[in-house]
């Protein structure tokens, strides 16, 4: 089951580019919240701070909290601990191309050391089909490469490699803007599916894919947090000028 | 012809009497394919001159010459089978040293090194390939030889000498000495392309790992290690070639010696050092010819050995799956 994310005064730099200023919010347990804005306005910063993928480029710094199920992750756990509990799927399906596609799966529990065979096979099918792909691959799983799949199918299968870990959390960063749309409404229905059972971050371009799919939305703008509401509010009466004239297409 | 003003501007009446241009294609594909087949006649030419030129020795020991064991030019006894001996183990050595140090250092300074470091370093690397090879066997003669005879091989000799590959006497000049100089001069070449494939290798594929929980170690392993295997292999087949014909070095601090010893302390002799060495007062015709005969040995041993690393690539790869399938 997923846990709930509360994030305290949250700042991130690029060098000396400050690119989140002053981010609070409560991202609840087992449900999904799109994070939205233009392009450049610190959204996928914010995600990659969730499961500190930020601090991975040398020139970046963090300050500030963040709990995840209560637990602080940049002071009371380490980095590799922080990323064994959430998972994360990023904008271009990134499938190790040397490995079968039930070596990707399996990747998370081998990292780990995990090697039975019985519980991993079961891992993997389950894994596979949470995906929503178990029946297009089921009968290469170990004939072929992950990269010999569809760019679809490529996203749907590091969906199940993140899920094959059973991550409290799941972050997603623009995970279908480089599908076509059959593969995307595909990805939006197992973002559906999925929510009850794992929190869920998904910073998407699309507004009405977050409208589609997210019981929250938040709107950054500039490295802001402009607003954080249902996602219903946000669509129908912002309170905010800034986030009305953006889902009304004024700007953006 | 005459779409709208466009007829009378400069730019289209300069682009249309430019014609088809389709022979610039045709005549580039000649010269291009002209490119290619030079290779073929290349091997095809040095193939049949030493076979041709080692006519005398082909004809006189047959294929006797590649298993013999003797080489005495006074009696007229040759045989090819001590000098492959020395040039394949004194290779494979150098393989066995340098592989995982020069994996290592590439590994350090793609992902490790502060970047202030990191150009000092890499050109230090490729300032060990400039080096001539008769600097490196002067070298390894006054500084590696008596080092290694004085420290590292009684080391071995206690430690490993029950395995018979290092056992006394030792003179310091033999196979493990030119291993060691080998491994040295190949080092760069297998280290300075390891790097360019391991940097090859897409960032998302290393925050693929990190985002599964990986360690560095594990992200590298599994992330950069694992992507740029093919390319590292390609980089040792390079090295190995590098190795397996090395004249000068190897010469200097063989030992000289034409025998089959288990000892990797004993003297001997690799194919490149004994052309290198008595070509240039072999008296004889016969003498002449088998040391011709030694570089046709070389030359085939060389293509035998590239075919069985390419095989070995092929069964290491072919477990995994095709990426196109």
């Amino acid at each position: 089951m997923g846990v709930g994310i509360e994030v305290n005064l949250l700042n991130a730099w690029y060098g000396a580019n400050h690119t989140l200023e002053d981010i609070t919010l409560h991202i609840p347990a087992n449900e999904a919240t799109a994070l939205i804005g233009p392009s450049g306005c610190g959204k996928s910063t914010f995600v990659r701070c969730l499961n500190r993928m930020h601090e991975t480029n040398p020139i970046a710094k963090v300050t500030g909290e963040v709990k995840v199920g209560g637990v602080d992750i940049y002071s009371e756990t380490s980095a590799v601990e922080v990323r064994r509990r959430i998972g994360m799927v990023f904008q271009r399906p990134n499938p190790f191309p040397t490995m079968s596609i039930y070596d990707n799966v399996a990747s998370g529990l081998r990292l780990n050391g995990f090697r039975v065979r019985r519980v991993l096979d079961e891992v993997v099918e389950r894994s596979l089909k949470h995906a929503a792909l178990w029946e297009e691959v089921k009968d290469d799983l170990k004939k072929k490469s992950g990269a010999s799949l569809s760019g679809g199918q490529q996203q749907r299968l590091c969906i199940a490699r993140a899920l094959a870990v059973d991550p409290e959390v799941l972050l997603m960063d623009e995970p279908a803007s480089a599908l076509d749309p059959v593969s995307t409404a595909k990805i939006e229905d197992l973002i559906f599916e999925l929510k009850s059972q794992y929190t869920i971050v998904i910073v998407t371009h699309n507004m009405q894919q977050a409208a589609r799919v997210a019981e929250r939305t938040g709107f950054f703008l500039n490295g802001k947090l402009i607003e954080f509401d249902s996602t219903h509010k946000i669509f129908t009466n912002p309170s905010d000028k800034r986030t009305e004239d953006y889902i009304t297409g004024r700007f953006g | 012809m005459s779409v709208g003003g466009t007829q009378h501007s400069p730019v289209r009446r300069f682009l249309q009497s430019r014609g088809s241009s389709s022979w610039a294609d045709r005549s580039f594909r000649w010269l291009m394919v002209s490119c290619a087949l030079s290779i073929f006649a290349i091997v095809a030419l040095i193939a049949t001159e030493l076979v041709t030129q080692s006519e005398l020795t082909l004809r006189q020991f047959g294929w006797k010459f590649f298993v013999g064991s003797a080489w005495n030019p006074v009696s007229g006894k040759f045989g090819a089978l001590p000098f492959i001996y020395g040039t394949l183990v004194s290779s494979l050595l150098s393989l066995v040293l340098a592989v995982p140090l020069a994996v290592g250092v590439a590994v350090f300074l793609t992902e490790m090194c502060p970047k202030a470091l990191r150009g000092i370093l890499s050109f230090l690397t490729e300032l060990l390939a400039a080096i001539p090879s008769v600097v490196y066997g002067l070298w390894a003669i006054f500084v590696l030889v008596p080092l290694l005879q004085h420290y590292v091989d009684p080391v071995l000799i206690r430690l490993l000498g029950w395995t018979g590959l290092f056992v006394a006497p030792d003179f310091g000049l033999g196979l493990f000495a030119a291993g060691v100089i080998l491994a040295i001069m190949i080092l760069p070449i297998i280290s300075s392309l390891t790097r360019e494939v391991m940097s090859a290798v897409p960032h998302t594929q290393r925050e693929a790992v990190l985002a599964l929980g990986a360690t560095r170690w594990e992200m590298i392993r599994m992330g950069v290690l694992r992507n740029a295997r093919i390319g590292i292999v390609g980089s040792i087949i390079l090295g190995l070639g590098r190795a397996l014909g090395e004249t000068m070095a190897v010469a200097m601090v063989i030992g000289s010696s034409p025998t089959i010893t288990k000892s990797l302390l004993a003297p001997a002799y690799s194919m490149a050092a004994v052309i290198a060495n008595e070509f240039a007062e072999a008296v004889s015709d016969l003498h002449r010819t088998a040391l011709i005969e030694i570089g046709l040995a070389l030359f085939l041993v060389t293509i035998v050995v590239n075919i069985l690393a390419r095989l070995l690539v092929w069964a290491v790869t072919r477990g995994t799956p095709a990426r196109t399938a």
